[in-house]
């Protein structure tokens, strides 16, 4: 086991080289709807318990098919409205699971990335080999289905290994050449796109993914009052915005579809969205849009930076 | 050591679910429905009534408001038992008001230890429906089969005997099953059950003596989910509800009919500082012309019929 995992390098926040999107936009903004499928009775993992209580945890299991059921056409609609398409944190089974919601997905060029194949696999205790056969799985399903070569990753129900994000990268790598396996949502440090290096030296990336802003996080966890979600969303985009005006950044909205589609919910996300899509300097993306657009003009400068910052800092020490 | 490969397997991975307990289908996709005097949204109002074991085995699991002190834990205890003695009485005059005929969802001990309150709310009106035996009998996978059958048939059987009605609906303590609930359910000639909450309307569930109906019963507007677990003020719990029949209202006018099912806890709501929250709730949902108030087996009736119809 590490102290860190060492895959990117201190880089403060000020004094970074300017961003600015497409258009002249402060903010990048993208939403996540994450498309889930759990198991019913899952294997045990030693590491982790996939329910909490004897299976078949009804409960946990009927919200989530509640999410596929009914929130999915839910939150479509809400993002039809306010133009935004979604980028899909997809556990891939779903493909074969409910092939339906892939196909509305597909109809509204949503991007699709890599959840894993199961949010009741977990990553914990496989072997590289394994991993990386489940990582290929996973993106081999996407493309079987959707013809998108996978550019992002969010590991299954967030357990990773040390290796994950090489993996992810090597096997982007050997099935799409360039357009596979650019971008992580693991990584929480940053409001920006930051590279992250991976053991093959792919330009590879992180993705500003808010598990502060995630609907699950917020609710489940962090029992928060559905209107004061709203307060907190627009919150986020008011300072992402304001500082935007500096150097650009990115707001995610990560979603759930049995959270923030429930009819008790949805009222003040949509809320938020309206808000937030109603600024003029707001790029509505795709987490790949956003990625492409920093690797073909940022990135080189980011690493460029971040080695002066730490040259800088080693002549004042 | 590494996971065996078999972890990588899945076996259940096609298209619909990995089990076989009722069918795919998004809502959105499904023929309308229509309610009684062509109304849109069917409004079921689930009143709880439960009794907490003071000597509380928490098997497989303690239950959510259950004792949580060494015993004698009489706070929490007694807490409970306020709802039952108190709290209800509050809520039914409440229901009264606004002519809300509800459905009572009560632990078949407490209807058996209780025939006062059984009395009561049986001159109220409203459908009684078997709620298990008490709230440290939980249903659960693993359970022994026998056990659970025995469980099932004297919680039935006692409801049935003190209120002299059918008893058609089920909800699990806790909403919590094993594989083998459902058929256990239909065995007992239960018609629909409240546990699942995956849809916004009736769907057929399979069982190995017939069709059983789920009939989804939110949890996550529950007043005990809103207000006792995740501690959400009043007020919000207040809005959280007008926001979910406001929206459910909305989508049924454009999409066809909708369930709107509101569960209540008389030892929560029916708390002196309360019970204007649900006063106010239920002044919200009163009134409407596309609304149509009933108890859950007449809705179920209502869409055996619309079904029939389509």
């Amino acid at each position: 086991m590490k102290e860190s995992l060492g895959v990117y390098d201190y880089w403060a926040y000020d004094q970074r080289p300017k961003i600015t999107w497409p258009g002249g936009a402060k903010v990048a903004f993208w939403v996540a709807p994450n498309i889930e499928y759990y198991e019913i009775d899952p294997p045990q993992n030693p590491s982790r318990k996939p329910w909490p209580h004897p299976h078949p945890s009804v409960p946990g299991y009927s919200i989530r098919d509640y999410g596929n059921r009914v929130g999915h056409q839910r939150q479509m609609a809400l993002l039809d409205k306010y133009g935004i398409r979604g980028s899909v944190s997809l556990s891939t089974a779903l493909c074969e699971h409910h092939p339906e919601i892939i196909q509305m997905c597909k109809e509204r060029d949503w991007e699709f990335f890599s959840h894993g194949i199961y949010n009741t696999r977990y990553t914990y205790g496989l072997s590289e080999d394994q991993e990386r056969a489940m990582i290929r799985d996973s993106m081999e399903t996407i493309h079987r289905h959707t013809g998108q070569a996978c550019a992002g990753y969010l590991a299954p129900a967030l357990s990773h290994s040390e290796r994950t994000l090489d993996l992810f990268a090597e096997v982007g790598e050997e099935l799409f050449g360039e357009q596979g396996g650019v971008y992580t949502c693991d990584l929480f440090h940053d409001d920006q796109p930051t590279p992250v290096s991976v053991r093959s030296g792919k330009r590879f990336i992180s993705m500003p993914y808010s598990l502060e802003m995630n609907d699950t996080i917020v609710y489940a966890v962090n029992k928060v009052e559905p209107r004061q979600y709203a307060t907190m969303l627009k919150r986020h985009f008011d300072r992402l915005y304001l500082e935007g005006a500096e150097t650009g950044t990115v707001m995610c909205i990560p979603t759930h579809n049995y959270q923030v589609s429930c009819p008790h919910r949805i009222k003040a996300f949509e809320e938020a969205l309206e808000y937030i899509t109603g600024h003029p300097d707001v790029w509505v993306a795709t987490g790949r849009e956003i990625a492409d657009y920093y690797l073909a003009h940022y990135y080189d400068a980011a690493l460029d930076s971040i080695a002066a910052q730490a040259a800088t800092a080693g002549k004042q020490g | 050591m590494a996971l065996n490969d078999d972890y990588l397997d899945y076996p259940y991975r096609r298209h619909g679910y990995d089990h076989e307990r009722y069918a795919w289908s998004m809502l959105s996709e499904r023929p309308p429905v229509t309610w009684p005097e062509g109304k849109t949204l069917a409004v079921w109002i689930n009143v709880s009534l439960q009794f907490y074991p003071l000597n509380q085995r928490g098997v497989p699991f303690k239950v959510p408001n259950g004792m949580t002190m060494p015993y004698p834990d009489l706070r929490h205890f007694s807490l409970r038992d306020y709802g039952n003695r108190v709290g209800i009485y509050r809520v039914l005059k409440a229901l009264a008001a606004h002519d809300i005929t509800p459905t009572f969802a009560i632990n078949a001990q407490l209807a058996e230890q209780t025939p006062y309150l059984v009395q009561r709310l049986k001159e109220h009106g409203g459908e009684f429906i078997a709620h298990g035996w008490n709230m440290d009998h939980l249903h659960y996978g693993g359970q022994p089969i026998e056990e659970e059958a025995e469980l099932v048939q004297r919680s039935v059987d006692t409801l049935r005997r003190v209120t002299g009605q059918p008893v058609r609906g089920w909800l699990s303590p806790a909403k919590h099953q094993s594989f083998n609930t459902l058929d256990l359910l239909a065995d007992n000639g239960i018609e629909y059950c409240a546990d699942w909450v995956n849809d916004d309307m009736p769907y057929a569930c399979n069982t190995n003596t017939g069709k059983l109906i789920m009939m989804p019963l939110a949890t996550e507007i529950e007043d005990q989910f809103v207000m006792s677990q995740n501690l959400h003020s009043e007020d919000s719990w207040v809005t959280q509800v007008k926001d979910a029949f406001d929206f459910l209202l909305e989508e049924s006018r454009e999409q066809g009919g909708r369930l709107f099912a509101l569960s209540l806890h008389p030892w929560l709501v029916g708390q002196p500082h309360r019970i204007a929250c649900l006063e106010e709730v239920l002044s919200h949902i009163s009134g409407h012309a596309d609304v149509w108030q009933a108890p859950a087996g007449e809705i179920l009736d209502a869409f055996h019929q619309a079904a029939e119809q389509a």
